[in-house]
């Protein structure tokens, strides 16, 4: 239990999807204008790494990792290059059906989403997640926690981030500067506070 | 008509190095630019896979653009692009091993970058095949002129280094240059980045944003009572 705890710490703080590793950051610059609109999609994003990385873990030890094949009788076969591909499928198709049973069942939410969910495809937080997994190899439990934790952080990230730039749009800032410049210097201030937390060892 | 297609192709290849580039203006393919340059060599490989890639994809989904249906060009461009990068992935894997080790996922994620699949949507659907390699070569050198500068900065002042060949000597080594360790961070590439879409902006103002809210000038004197 321990270890899942440290992991979930350690996916939310120290590995931070979007400051320690820059993922996601087009729509982390482009959607932190409100705190509103990016708590929604942080909220999304979370909610498909929560399924998407279990998934394609599935997927990867079921199939495409070296020797997977063996329950069907094959042996000696390794699909494992086909991990990229199989990984971008599987969240296109994911987000899709989720996004059919967010329209039928919860209207409200869906309506709340709008564009953010099929954006969710190529945000490249999402595929990192699966890939990440796959290159520490974590089996299904471990890979249900990362999925909850990066995706916590990412959304964490966002709303803070948001925040900071609801504030900042009163103050004065030079010409050149204004918009994606001083973003991008906040960005990197928040960046400098999480680093703060790459010391712990879990 | 020769001279016309010359005319456009230099547009295509010059206009994204810095009056459209696509990380300063269009922000596009943000992620990998801040990753990957801590050093120059992985970034110089980044930038050269990612150009090879968003000039194929471009060249084969132009060429297959009449073809695709509407409802389903987001997977079939999806499914062109990871196929490439598989490709580019193999060859790294197995020509410079150490170096795709350092990549870690973000050769992978290629795949999302949002450069990639801005250009195969908003120029290749359009255009023909050859006009979108082009196009795919232009924006990847635009991407390249960034993040090569960018690792060069961070490279040199951080370790006194460049493309792993000491150009500043070390204080531990006996010589003069402390290196700066906030350089090899993540929060440095973002300063970084910010301070070059300033100097851009500076240099073409027409790039700048305008500001949500102006500060008015409040005559002096005006509220004494406080």
């Amino acid at each position: 239990m321990e270890a899942y705890i440290s992991l979930f710490i350690k996916a939310v703080f120290i590995e931070n999807l979007a400051l320690s590793f820059f993922l996601g950051m087009c729509t982390f610059i482009a959607v932190s204008k409100k705190i509103s609109t990016a708590m929604g999609l942080g909220i999304a994003v979370m909610m498909v790494q929560i399924i998407t990385v279990p998934a394609n873990n599935f997927i990867y030890h079921a199939l495409l990792k070296e020797n997977a094949l063996s329950w069907m009788g094959i042996t000696g076969v390794d699909l494992s290059f086909l991990a990229l591909l199989s990984c971008i499928g599987v969240i296109a198709a994911l987000v899709q059906i989720l996004e059919m049973i967010l329209d039928k069942f919860f209207p409200a939410l869906y309506h709340a989403l709008g564009i953010f969910l099929p954006l969710i495809t190529v945000n490249c937080a999402i595929l990192a997640g699966s890939l990440f997994m796959i290159e520490r190899d974590y089996n299904l439990p471990e890979s249900v926690v990362y999925g909850v934790g990066s995706g916590f952080g990412w959304a964490l990230a966002i709303t803070v981030m948001a925040g900071v730039r609801e504030k900042l749009k009163y103050s004065d800032i030079p010409a050149g500067l204004q918009g994606l410049g001083i973003t991008f210097i906040t960005a990197g201030l928040m960046s400098l506070g999480f680093m703060a937390f790459s010391g712990i060892q879990l | 008509m020769s001279e016309i297609l010359n005319d456009e192709t230099k547009k295509v290849l010059i206009e994204p190095l810095v009056d459209n580039n696509p990380i300063t203006l269009q922000v596009l393919g943000i992620c990998s630019a801040l990753a990957v340059t801590s050093q120059m060599s992985t970034s110089l490989i980044m930038a050269l896979a990612l150009t090879l890639v968003t000039a194929c994809s471009s060249a084969a989904i132009s060429a297959i653009r009449n073809h695709i249906p509407g409802s389903i060009r987001i997977i079939v461009q999806m499914t062109i692009i990871a196929s490439l990068v598989i490709v580019v992935d193999q060859i790294l894997k197995a020509f410079a091993y150490e170096i795709s080790k350092q990549l870690s996922v973000f050769v992978g994620l290629i795949i999302t970058n949002c450069i990639v699949m801005g250009r195969a949507e908003g120029y290749a659907m359009k255009n023909p095949p050859l006009a979108s390699f082009m196009d795919g070569i232009g924006n990847g050198l635009g991407y390249s002129l960034i993040l090569i500068t960018v690792s060069f900065i961070r490279e040199s002042l951080g370790s006194g280094k460049l493309l792993g060949i000491e150009v500043f000597k070390l204080t531990k080594d006996g010589g003069w240059y402390d290196p700066n360790g906030l350089m090899l961070l993540p929060p440095s590439a973002f300063f970084i980045i910010g301070l070059i879409i300033w100097a851009v902006r500076q240099w073409k103002p027409k790039q700048a944003e305008a500001a949500d809210f102006k500060i008015l000038s409040i005559a002096h004197g005006e509220g004494g009572h406080h």
